[in-house]
């Protein structure tokens, strides 16, 4: 298993070198935050091939999926992207419920808005923290770890949990913003602005920092496009993309925010893309605030028990809500037969989840369109000919999350 | 008529008889194409003008046990403007899904690599968990699974409790 999978290429005659090497990276390697093993051909420092190989974190998940009730998959679809796990339940109960046709209370979207927001925030900040660590900056990755920390907090008032949210349901979410989060959520991004800002002092131009990020890991428009590269990669490389704007779903088409891109492409502009979607991020929870303060007596759910079983406080009450809680625990709900696709803008790119239903209680097929799976096929092509310390700045830009690219 | 309903009209002129079936269930445009037609078809919906499906968004199969032909490779296809006015973000034109069928028996399909390098992964991902194989695939290896895995587990007859070396005993 350990032997290299790679061709030898042919040398050219005359060449001093006599020979390449051929290195193995990973599958658990310091410098990656990601599980993949990368199987590498130098000619001294210079990349002259490689492979990628990934399915280190493979556990099953549509599998799973297929064996439980539809509810029962959401907790699995936290495990896809540890950084952002409320992205992957929202898009999944998006697909179900767009083969259910049930719309979504105003209130649950906004919460839905704010929530998912929080989501990228914290994934945007392991990103960016992670690559400095990688390349041997331990500060700047505490700025950026102390401000995700605030997310998750915020999170796990919220849902309860700061990883594994279990947060989005279909039909609406777990439950209403907890007493407090408002102000909490008030405070915690004055501090986050703060520790942002300090961020970009150390990291954004330090020669160290840029040097080893500018002009690597580039591809052209064209091979992005046909590789299927969305999120930040493709943003970056100057195409405007993004679901939240082509596509707008929950609140976003009543929300004021701008797209940022760059130009070349590099992981320079990746690493800048990123850190103003950050900012981009505030200012759209901060929209999302009034909204949710005006609307404290609306439900986030929707009122049809088949899809989301009622309030605990009338099912402990009442009779009939009583059954239908236990109907829809034990039989789950009932999806119409059918298939539907449905994506959100994740921070990695498109996520999307195709959903087959039969009728029965049971999901027939529900497959995940990962962006880490997609933005990490090009790898090979954006490092080759370059430099054997241009693959941790590029892997750390990808930003290969495991639990999802294997699933 | 709803915008799915344009969408399949307009690609039902374009390819006549290869569309063998179509429908536009929530809003999605869905077409099925002839399994031996199944990569011209898609090479004719990327390069059309007024089409231009230029991402293929998504790739993957669906295993229908028990019905004839078994399985669905499913194409998930995007048009995406590449050019937006300046200032402005870029739309998604369009959404198509295109679904061939296959039998279970030759379980073989064209490869589609040549039209998208994205489906270099994802036909390794199908082949890997499905069993498909697609013909004219560079490099048709595993991908998530390893080599001396037994099987492929997302077919229905695949029962999820089977252990293999590297899966480990039950805990």
């Amino acid at each position: 298993m350990t032997q290299s999978t790679i061709q030898r290429a042919p040398r050219p005659k005359g060449d001093l070198h006599t020979e390449t090497q051929q290195i193995a990276m990973g599958p658990s390697h310091p410098a990656t935050h990601g599980t993949v093993k990368i199987d590498l051909e130098i000619d001294g420092e210079e990349i002259v091939e490689m492979d990628v190989h990934i399915g280190y974190l493979h556990r099953g998940f549509e599998k799973e999926c297929e064996s439980g009730t539809w509810y029962q998959a959401i907790p699995y679809t936290d495990r896809l992207n540890y950084n952002s796990a409320i992205l992957a339940n929202l898009a999944f109960c998006m697909s179900v419920e767009k083969l259910i046709g049930c719309e979504i209370p105003r209130r649950g979207v906004w919460v839905r808005t704010l929530a998912s927001e929080l989501s990228r925030m914290g994934d945007h900040l392991t990103r960016l923290g992670a690559a400095c660590l990688e390349l041997g900056a331990m500060t700047p990755f505490l700025y950026g770890i102390e401000a995700r920390e605030l997310c998750w907090d915020l999170q796990e008032m919220l849902c309860g949990a700061r990883v594994t949210s279990n947060y989005v349901r279909i039909g609406g979410i777990q439950r209403d913003v907890t007493p407090g989060f408002l102000e909490r959520l008030a405070s915690s991004l004055v501090r986050i602005e703060k520790l942002l800002a300090d961020f970009d002092k150390v990291v954004t131009s330090n020669r160290i920092f840029v040097d080893r990020f500018r002009n690597t890991g580039m591809l052209p428009v064209e091979k992005l496009i046909s590789y299927g590269v969305t999120g930040p990669m493709l943003r970056a490389a100057g195409i405007p993309l993004d679901l939240r704007k082509a596509e707008p779903y929950l609140a976003y088409d009543e929300i004021d925010f701008d797209v940022p891109i760059g130009t070349t492409g590099d992981n320079y502009d990746r690493f800048l893309v990123c850190q103003e979607e950050l900012m981009q991020a505030i200012r759209i929870i901060r929209q999302c605030v009034p909204v949710i303060e005006k609307t404290a007596d609306e439900s986030v759910n929707v009122a049809d028990p088949r899809v989301r079983w009622p309030a605990k406080e009338r099912v402990f009450g009442r009779m009939e809500e009583l059954i239908q809680q236990f109907k829809g625990v034990t039989e789950g709900i009932k999806v119409p037969a059918g298939e539907a696709y449905a994506a959100v803008e994740s921070p990695n790119g498109e996520l999307g989840f195709y959903v087959v239903s039969d009728g029965t209680g049971k999901p027939y097929k529900v497959r995940c369109r990962p962006p880490s799976f997609t933005n990490v096929a090009p790898m090979r092509e954006m490092l080759i000919g370059g430099m054997l310390a241009d693959i941790v700045p590029t892997f750390d830009m990808i930003n290969m999350i495991g639990g999802e690219c294997d699933r | 008529m709803s915008a799915a309903g344009d969408l399949v009209a307009q690609v039902k002129s374009l390819l006549g008889g290869d569309v063998l079936d179509s429908h536009t269930h929530v809003g999605d445009a869905t077409v099925l194409v002839a399994v031996a037609r199944a990569r011209e078809t898609l090479k004719r919906l990327r390069d059309d003008p007024s089409l231009s499906f230029n991402v293929l968004v998504d790739l993957t199969a669906v295993d229908y046990l028990g019905r004839e032909p078994r399985f669905e490779i499913v194409y998930h296809l995007a048009s995406l403007e590449l050019a937006p006015p300046a200032g402005e973000p870029c739309r998604i034109r369009r959404r198509l899904r295109v679904k061939i069928q296959v039998p279970e028996s030759p379980a073989e399909a064209d490869s589609v690599c040549a039209l998208w390098d994205a489906a270099n992964w994802f036909e390794r991902e199908v082949w890997d968990l499905y069993g498909i194989t697609f013909r004219g695939h560079p490099d048709l290896r595993r991908i998530l699974l390893y080599d001396a895995f037994k099987g492929h587990p997302l077919r229905k007859d695949y029962p999820k409790e089977r252990r293999q070396p590297l899966v480990g005993p039950r805990n």
